[in-house]
């Protein structure tokens, strides 16, 4: 079956039962998305499809439709997304094995509200998971990425 | 295990048991630099923690595990402090598991006495068991020793290579090395002409260092003392295959293995027609091993996916046997609060007379109270996971660990290897809080790998597997008593604290032929050495004989003794009608860093003005991995629901070298305590852990995340830990935050069973 994946198409031979995070992973070798949980729990599999945030780990490769965007195709080259350069700028990550996870769900946010609050923040982040505990981080980041896009 | 550390160990356990101190033996012997045997072309090295190449690329080589703490960064930097380079300009490497790699300040800070005890015989012990560290080459991350551990090491790797580099560029020059300088990986001439190090690497390795050289003086840190930035942020924010998860080999199969859910049981029988049936499942194959290793038994499934594992794994029929341990909690908690009313222990801590102090005591001057935690799972965010290949008699391994010389020795007895033929290859690790110090899933990928024909296999664990066969936490049990005396101040306390032993539950597992003999300090660490004086104090550590598996969770035995000993220390300022803060001052005279930590956090909390109306503060202290802490947590009451607000930590540690790393590291165990305290707790039923994975095990999310505000200070005069220490005082600030809101005094863990948390 093909897949669109960071704007390009692979073919790969996936049982369409098999979760995303799975084929992704194991089939095409994009290791970005991360495994955590399994049932949609800790989101450290968030994908973007067509723009919207989701638990690749409990999707069904089989169902998938649209453009997938991993963390691995959110750079342009060297240039950082200005979501991953707030990140770099905040120092978030610690472990670093929930981030791929948390900035894809920062940038779905921000495409969807460029100037978020505290609260604003918190609903569209509950369901990222970090076990290191980066939240002040986070909140910092998404808010200093906030900032760069507006002035951009 | 190797004859060697075998035979070793056992020297090991006696000074562990009794602190006895052994002789020279081994002790002066160096290890070889493992650097040696495999340089690339143009490499030169000059100790085991550095490399430098005739393109002049400077690497250091990193022997502790990174997972989460930033050692990247602070350990490159005490090498580039001294080479006079940038942390950027630097590269790094994970080292190789080499014994000269050993870890001697962790077992140090791990001996049976009080950080603030320095009388000679407390200095003997230390030595002892940092030796035991050394000879037995223990390359391991734990412990909050990392950077205590490398502060001298890695700043004299950085120091002896710049002066060997001076010494050959002098040679060259014929200009006296006094007159040369280090900068930006160059050699500096007086007419100010360079040579590379690069160019002067090879000849340099080949020369003694001089015998004069120095350390720099803290006043003329560049580097140290500052915050430097993370030189691993890129790799984590885009999200390359970093971790042991994402490890991808030519013609590697994938496997997942599920051990009796009753741990330690064996597997009566299975039947994997339905596995074997399921699309790229390639084999199933018994994972039971020998009976001393304590696993018990299970199967695993090899597949040409991950997927496809974790489906064959569920279509395997299986019969179970037995647990080795009462079926439910309730059984098991019996057990523990046995051992505490009844049981023989130590007592590490045991000033004055504390039985004469209670056999006098008029009623109304006793207060008594018995606290309880339970089991608690690590779920690191990265399931437990290893890569394995055996092929042409030398077995490779790819995994994050906390401990890669007990990992090698052991996967390599598993493969029957030697182990110089047994490589560790060390990732990133998703998380580690003592759960990646374990050798049971590293063991699994060496049993699968027989079964592969040569090929790698990568073992990955589902979040179920992982939560309920995890080494937990232990649950306790702590009963005490305190007799006030006429000024308010407790003048006798009385702690007795039972749970299954840590040490021994370890070495049972580990290192099966050695009797876990002595007292295990963890069961009361963060009670019997804390900084207060009471004329008449006990501390007794009892052993829980309970056969479930438990480990080295973050802050260890202070995870719950900080919330003992704090908690009930609350209880006491209460009886005594004396202000928490004032109460400590009181009993922690004697130590003014003590002190100075509790005045901090009381200004930064503003603990001494009235509350905002709706909150309420609570503090708490605790001292551990040399590090002292007062934390104050304040809450806000919405809807009869509990809001963390705010929590203010003053931590000192002596020498702080990275301090926006050290802040972020307190901050993470802050967390990592109120999650567990919130809502965690592990269960049995049928002898089965209950809870699986984040649905019935949640940690604190973002929404529930409080101000966190981190504030070091330097004054103790020996370095301590950061990984740690932020663990153990946020859950008693929490529970004395509880009791000023609602009059209610929280003894047991979690919180959420008697009051409820905003969500
Ligand atoms: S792995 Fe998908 S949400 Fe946890
Ligand atoms: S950075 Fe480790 S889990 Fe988030």
């Amino acid at each position: 079956m093909n897949l669109s994946v960071n704007g390009q198409t692979i073919d790969i031979d996936a049982d369409p039962q098999m979760p995303l995070l799975w084929a992704l992973r194991d089939l095409a070798g994009i290791k970005g998305p991360k495994f955590g949980c399994g049932i949609a729990m800790c989101g450290a599999c968030t994908v973007l499809i067509d723009g919207e945030p989701q638990r690749s780990c409990t999707l069904p490769v089989g169902s998938v439709e649209g453009q997938v965007t991993t963390i691995d195709g959110l750079a342009n080259g060297e240039a950082l997304h200005p979501v991953q350069a707030a990140w770099v700028a905040e120092q978030v990550p610690q472990c670093g094995y929930c981030q791929s996870g948390q900035i894809m769900s920062a940038v779905a946010l921000l495409r969807d509200n460029p100037n978020p609050t505290d609260t604003d923040i918190d609903g569209a982040m509950a369901d990222n998971l970090c076990r290191c505990g980066s939240y002040p981080q986070i909140r910092a980041a998404i808010k200093r990425a906030a900032k760069s896009q507006s002035e951009t | 295990m190797g004859k060697i550390l075998r035979r070793t160990f056992l020297i090991g356990t006696a000074a562990i048991a009794g602190g006895v101190a052994f002789g020279a033996y081994k002790i002066r012997t160096p290890y070889p630099n493992p650097l040696e045997d495999n340089l690339a072309e143009g490499e030169s090295t000059f100790n085991p923690f550095l490399k430098i190449s005739s393109d002049n690329d400077v690497t250091v080589l990193v022997p502790r595990a990174e997972m989460g703490q930033g050692i990247t960064t602070t350990l490159t930097a005490l090498v580039a402090e001294e080479l006079n380079m940038d942390v950027a300009d630097i590269k790094t490497e994970f080292a190789p598991a080499s014994y000269a790699y050993f870890n001697s300040a962790m077992l140090e800070d791990g001996a049976p006495v009080p950080h603030f005890n320095r009388s000679l015989t407390a200095q003997a012990t230390r030595t002892a068991m940092g030796t035991v560290g050394q000879v037995l080459g223990l390359q391991v991350t734990g412990g909050s020793s990392s950077t205590k551990d490398a502060f001298d090491k890695m700043r004299l790797a950085g120091c002896t290579a710049r002066e060997t580099l001076k010494l050959a560029a002098s040679n060259k020059s014929g200009i006296p090395i006094g007159e040369l300088t280090a900068k930006d990986a160059m050699i500096v001439l007086p007419n100010g002409t360079t040579m590379s190090f690069g160019e002067l690497a090879k000849d340099a390795a080949q020369l003694s260092p001089p015998s004069d050289i120095q350390l720099r003086e803290k006043s003329d840190w560049r580097i140290l003392g500052k915050s430097v930035a993370r030189n691993d942020m890129r790799a984590k924010v885009t999200g390359q295959d970093i971790f042991g998860m994402d490890v991808d080999l030519p013609d590697m199969l994938y496997a997942t293995v599920k051990m009796n859910p009753r741990l330690g049981g064996a597997m009566i029988k299975f039947d994997a027609t339905e596995a074997l049936k399921i699309k790229g499942v390639v084999k199933v194959v018994d994972m039971t091993g020998p009976q001393e290793e304590l696993f018990g038994g299970g199967i695993g499934v090899i597949a040409t996916n991950t997927w496809a594992a974790f489906k064959g794994a569920e279509a395997v029929e299986i019969e179970w046997a037995k647990a080795p341990y009462p079926p439910n909690t309730d059984a098991i908690m019996d057990v523990i609060v046995k051992a505490a009313k009844t049981g023989e222990g130590d007592n590490l801590r045991n000033d004055g007379d504390v039985d004469l102090a209670f056999a006098d005591a008029p009623r109304e001057s006793i207060v008594e109270a018995e606290y309880r935690v339970p089991f608690l799972a690590h779920t690191t965010m990265e399931p437990m996971n290893a890569t394995a290949q055996l092929a042409n008699g030398r077995l490779d391994m790819w995994l994050g660990t906390q401990a890669q010389t007990i990992v090698r020795s052991d996967v390599a007895s598993e493969a029957g290897v030697a182990e110089e033929k047994t490589f560790i290859h060390s990732t990133f690790l998703g998380g580690g809080f003592g759960r990646r110090a374990e050798v049971d899933v590293p063991r699994y990928a060496a049993r699968l790998a027989k079964h592969t024909n040569g090929k790698p296999v990568k073992l990955v664990w589902t979040r179920e597997e992982d939560t309920t066969h995890d080494m937990y936490r232990p649950a306790a049990v702590g009963r005490f008593r305190a007799r006030m005396g006429d000024d308010g101040i407790p003048r006798a306390v009385d702690m007795r604290i039972a749970c299954p032993s840590i040490v021994g539950s370890i070495l049972a597992r580990t290192f099966p032929s050695i009797p876990a003999v002595g007292p295990d300090n963890s069961i009361t660490d963060g009670s019997f050495n804390q900084p207060y004086d009471f004329a008449d104090y006990r501390v007794s550590g009892i052993k829980a004989p309970l056969n479930i598996p438990v480990g080295f969770w973050r802050s260890v035995g202070n995870s719950y003794n900080g919330f003992f000993h704090e908690g009930f220390m609350d209880e006491l300022a209460v009886k005594s009608g004396m202000d928490p803060l004032e109460f400590r001052r009181k009993t922690m005279a004697k130590h003014p860093v003590a002190l100075a930590v509790l005045e901090e956090v009381a200004k930064m909390s503003n603990w001494t003005a009235a509350n905002i109306p709706g909150r309420s503060k609570g503090l708490a202290f605790n001292l551990s991995f040399g590090t002292w802490v007062a934390q104050v947590v304040e809450i806000a009451m919405v809807d009869d629901e509990i809001k963390i607000e705010n929590v203010w930590c003053a931590a000192d540690l002596g020498t702080v070298l990275d301090p926006q790393i050290v802040k972020t590291q307190i901050q993470s165990g802050i967390i990592y305590g109120l999650s567990s305290c919130i809502g965690q707790e592990i269960t049995f039923d049928d002898g089965m852990v209950e809870q699986t994975n984040f649905d019935s095990y949640d940690a604190l999310r973002i929404n529930q995340c409080p101000n966190i505000e981190v504030t070091l200070l330097e004054n103790a005069e020996h370095m301590g830990g950061a990984g740690e220490p932020g663990t153990p005082a946020a859950i008693p600030a929490l529970a004395n935050a509880i009791f000023a809101a609602t009059g209610k005094r929280l003894r047991q863990m979690p919180f959420s069973k008697e009051v409820d948390f905003v969500s």
